[in-house]
């Protein structure tokens, strides 16, 4: 049965030492260059959504490009190429890999686990900086002679580093030094998570106690820490080849009529270094996502996760197969085509864990008392665009069917709904949820509701259809489709409306920043706990928490952090640190 | 209320779209029907997962919506339900998987006694090369490569100078006869895409790759380059024609061999 008994108080006498803090002397101390994982989050998760706001405008430049080609006179194929590339770049490493983990993990873990703060406060902060320098770094290919590099956000040699590219001059070398810096900043962030995890859990607080927000980070981090280190060295060997000429991705070539200095590389090579972080990627994105939505769902469906050790089980399993899995990009790159039944047989492996977590969400709807407050609005959309993106997943594992689907549209929608959508709507949700606590204030929840209608519905029109254009056959990183038979004439007008679509639903975003800078000084007061919540992060003497999070004492966990609606307790919830109740039973 | 109903609504219209829409695979030109076998049978299987899960959530939504009075019921779990489950899901992925392994398995494997076709890529064309009249290919390198030798054939090689080149983007093969194609790129990544093949696979500089298929119907299909090769991509195309037999032979006898590529361009 799950961890809910109390025998021997149910907590461990060993107790974790209270840390010595920092204590920001000055403003600039304090707010700036701090050591605090909360403003740390805040720092993450601001230069994220930043960035990402130039990848969204990013992406709408790349769909009026597909719905009217040609008609807008500044988007030529340069424009578009290095849009894409950005886009691409952006949302997957430097938003989404840095609001989950940077964001959501330095604000979450120290308060879910009853921690003052991370293990390392200083590389916590010097984290952040490397991470905004990377990204600056990444902006700036705006601005140099060619502009960015534009050669698909794979960046795959020869082609990246060549001319024929957008942005081969410096785009390309600015690129690579930002993702080196990236990788250097994650890996001083995520070493924090692992072992504040590890070391900094308060008394009563075992690893099958933690929230699974907790243990999906952290799976992510121990993910990220062994995966990043692939692209690190793909983009090093790159960043050779672009500068000094030598030759590891690249063999002997003629370009454009001329022969090349490059011999002996192979291409492969990289695509293998670079899937080997690419496809952990994905679920380094996913697993924080996963998390966060079971304690959505959970609070505001006032039941219990439901099988949280199977969640637990299966978070451990997508992290282990996901590493062994990366081939299945690769099936028509021209690898030894055996590796085909390896890769296919491991990534439809992962299916089953998947799926077992997705059941145990919807069964935790069952019999439950579901509130439709705006988290839960986000975490249901979710739930949709992940079963859809997940199961177009198994049409892109098994190995044969992705063969006539490999490279066209039906890929785009299908990550997009999947890594894309899902995991977007999860950190609206988050942020609706977890405002309260960062500020104090609540969300205006009218105006939030209205935000998730435009975005969930909107997004599942622009990639729902996409999959059938790619059921076509038409081709992704196409600038211009140009007229071609087998396309039919019916995809121009879908195209606008996925255009139209996209738009809407990146304006609608304006609803969401202004609610959330409207509430800053305008919404209703929170309290230190709005949603009735049990765990952890939610019970703090302070809201928002101080520094140090929990006042003079660390908090004591008795039970795991889903006691909603327990038998014979008076309330509907039953936070983690309150004290052993009468009537409260080991079932 | 009406969020379960807009949910379950979601699944409705992506049925609708599913069976209503135009956009439907090219029709098949080659042996592949398998794969599209497996795409039929793939889809059937998780869009019963699909609508199942969602339908299912949506019921819950609409049920269990809260109400002034209402508790939840506090069930940690249920083995026997998640055993059920996790079962339900293992048979589902190994009914997927094990058709898809055993497609590829064949398609892997050319048939013996198939006729061989090279493709080359290059920014931004197409060019071919089939054996000539001693069924060999002539070795290659990139150092062979200039304007009169685009393939880099080796003009040391006897086996090469009965090769014929076709450097115009349009490659004729015969109806019926299994086509190994080997594929070379003298530059970047490019991959071979006919739509109506089903097959297809990249071209890597700096080594040869393959993949076969029977063309089953006569016609003229387009040849597009699906792995992004820079800023010409989309404009990479090429043209197949499935001929009947004796078309087939009228175009071959049409092209020129290596060798009398050679002297046309010494004169």
């Amino acid at each position: 049965m799950t961890d809910v008994s109390i025998e021997d108080d149910g907590v461990p006498s060993q107790e974790v030492e209270d840390v010595e803090l920092y204590h920001a002397t000055s403003w600039l101390t304090k707010y700036v260059f701090s050591q605090d994982a909360k403003v740390i989050a805040i720092q993450y998760a601001c230069t994220a959504i930043a960035i990402g706001l130039v990848a969204l405008v990013l992406s709408w430049l790349i769909r009026l490009q597909l719905a009217f080609p040609g008609a807008i006179p500044f988007i030529d194929a340069n424009v578009y190429y290095q849009a894409v590339t950005m886009h691409g770049m952006i949302m997957v490493v430097y938003m989404l890999t840095a609001i989950f983990l940077g964001g959501f993990g330095n604000y979450l873990i120290p308060l879910m686990i009853g921690a003052r703060d991370m293990v390392f406060p200083f590389v916590n902060m010097l984290s952040y900086w490397v991470y905004l320098l990377a990204t600056l770094i990444l902006a700036a290919s705006y601005f140099v002679p060619g502009g960015p590099s534009g050669a698909g956000w794979t960046l795959y040699p020869p082609q990246a580093i060549l001319t024929g590219t957008p942005g081969h001059e410096w785009g390309i070398i600015l690129m690579l030094a930002s993702l080196i810096l990236f990788i250097v900043g994650f890996t001083m962030g995520g070493l924090n998570y692992v072992v504040t995890v590890l070391q900094a859990r308060t008394r009563g607080m075992t690893l099958m106690r933690m929230p699974l927000t907790v243990w999906g980070i952290f799976t992510a981090a121990v993910m990220a820490l062994l995966a990043f280190p692939g692209l690190f060295v793909a983009c090093v060997m790159l960043l050779l080849d672009r500068t000094l000429g030598t030759s590891f991705f690249v063999p002997a070539i003629v370009e454009m009529g001329e022969r090349r200095d490059y011999s002996g590389g192979s291409p492969i090579l990289f695509q293998h270094l670079f899937w080997f972080f690419g496809h952990p990627e994905v679920y380094i994105v996913a697993l924080p996502a996963f998390g966060m939505v079971s304690d959505l769902i959970s609070v505001h469906a006032r039941k219990n996760i439901f099988g949280y050790r199977m969640m637990v089980w299966a978070i451990l399993a997508i992290g282990i197969l996901s590493m062994v899995v990366w081939g299945h990009h690769m099936y028509v790159s021209g690898m030894n085509p055996l590796f085909g039944f390896f890769f296919a047989v491991t990534t439809l492996a992962i299916a089953v864990p998947t799926a077992m977590k997705v059941y145990n969400w919807v069964v935790t709807l069952w019999r439950a008392d579901i509130h439709f407050t705006t988290p839960m609005l986000f975490a249901l959309g979710f739930l949709i665009t992940f079963v859809n993106g997940g199961i177009t997943g198994l049409y892109l594992g098994n190995v044969i069917v992705d063969v006539p689907l490999s490279a066209t549209l039906f890929v785009v929608a299908h990550f997009h709904m999947v890594m894309g959508i899902a995991p977007v709507l999860v950190i609206f949700g988050a942020i609706y949820h977890w405002y309260p606590k960062i500020t104090g204030r609540m969300m205006d929840e009218r105006l939030g509701k209205i935000h998730f209608w435009i975005t969930f519905l909107g997004a599942y029109a622009v990639f729902f259809p996409m999959h059938y254009l790619g059921l076509v056959g038409v081709p992704r990183r196409f600038y211009e489709m140009g007229e071609t038979a087998f396309v039919p004439h019916s995809a121009v007008g879908l195209n606008i409306f996925m255009t139209v679509m996209a738009l809407i639903v990146g304006f609608s975003q304006l609803i969401f920043f202004y609610n959330a800078f409207k509430s800053l000084k305008h919404g209703a007061l929170a309290g230190g706990n709005p949603w009735r919540a049990a765990s952890l992060e939610w019970q703090t003497p302070e809201t928002p928490p101080g520094h140090g999070n929990w006042g003079k004492q660390l908090p004591i966990v008795y039970r795991w952090p889903y006691g909603y609606s327990i038998p014979g307790a008076p309330d509907d919830f039953l936070p983690q640190n309150a004290p052993p109740q009468r009537g409260e039973h080991a079932t | 209320m009406l969020v379960a109903a807009i949910m379950a609504l979601v699944v409705v219209a992506s049925l609708l779209f599913h069976f209503l829409s135009p956009w439907r695979p090219t029709q098949i030109a080659s042996n592949w029907g398998f794969i599209d076998d497996t795409l039929a049978l793939t889809f059937i299987v998780t869009s019963i997962g699909f609508v199942a899960v969602v339908l299912f959530m949506s019921y819950c939504l609409y049920r269990f919506r809260h109400q002034p009075g209402r508790r939840s019921t506090y069930e940690p779990e249920n083995r026997r339900l998640e055993l059920l489950l996790g079962g339900i899901t293992t048979v589902a992925v190994i009914l997927l998987l094990a058709p898809g392994l055993s497609v590829w398995g064949r398609f892997i494997t050319p048939p013996e006694g198939a006729m061989e076709v090279e493709a080359v890529g290059a920014q931004w064309s197409w060019s071919f090369r089939l054996p000539g009249a001693d069924k060999h290919f002539g070795s290659t390198d990139v150092r062979f490569i200039d304007t009169a030798n685009a393939l880099g054939v080796n003009p040391a090689d006897p086996r090469g100078r009965d090769d014929l080149i076709v450097a115009n983007g349009e490659l004729h093969l015969p109806e019926g006869q299994p086509i190994k194609v080997l594929l070379r790129s003298i530059d970047v990544l490019h991959d071979f895409y006919v739509p109506e093949l089903r097959a297809k696979m990249d071209l890597v500089p700096g080594m040869e790759t393959y993949f076969w298929f029977t063309p089953t119907k006569t016609g003229q299909f387009e040849i597009l380059c699906v792995a992004y090769c820079g800023i010409g991509h989309p404009q990479m195309r090429g043209t197949l024609f499935i001929d009947s037999d004796s078309d087939y032979r009228k175009w071959l006898a049409a092209q020129k061999t290596f060798a009398q590529t050679r002297k046309a361009e010494a004169f």
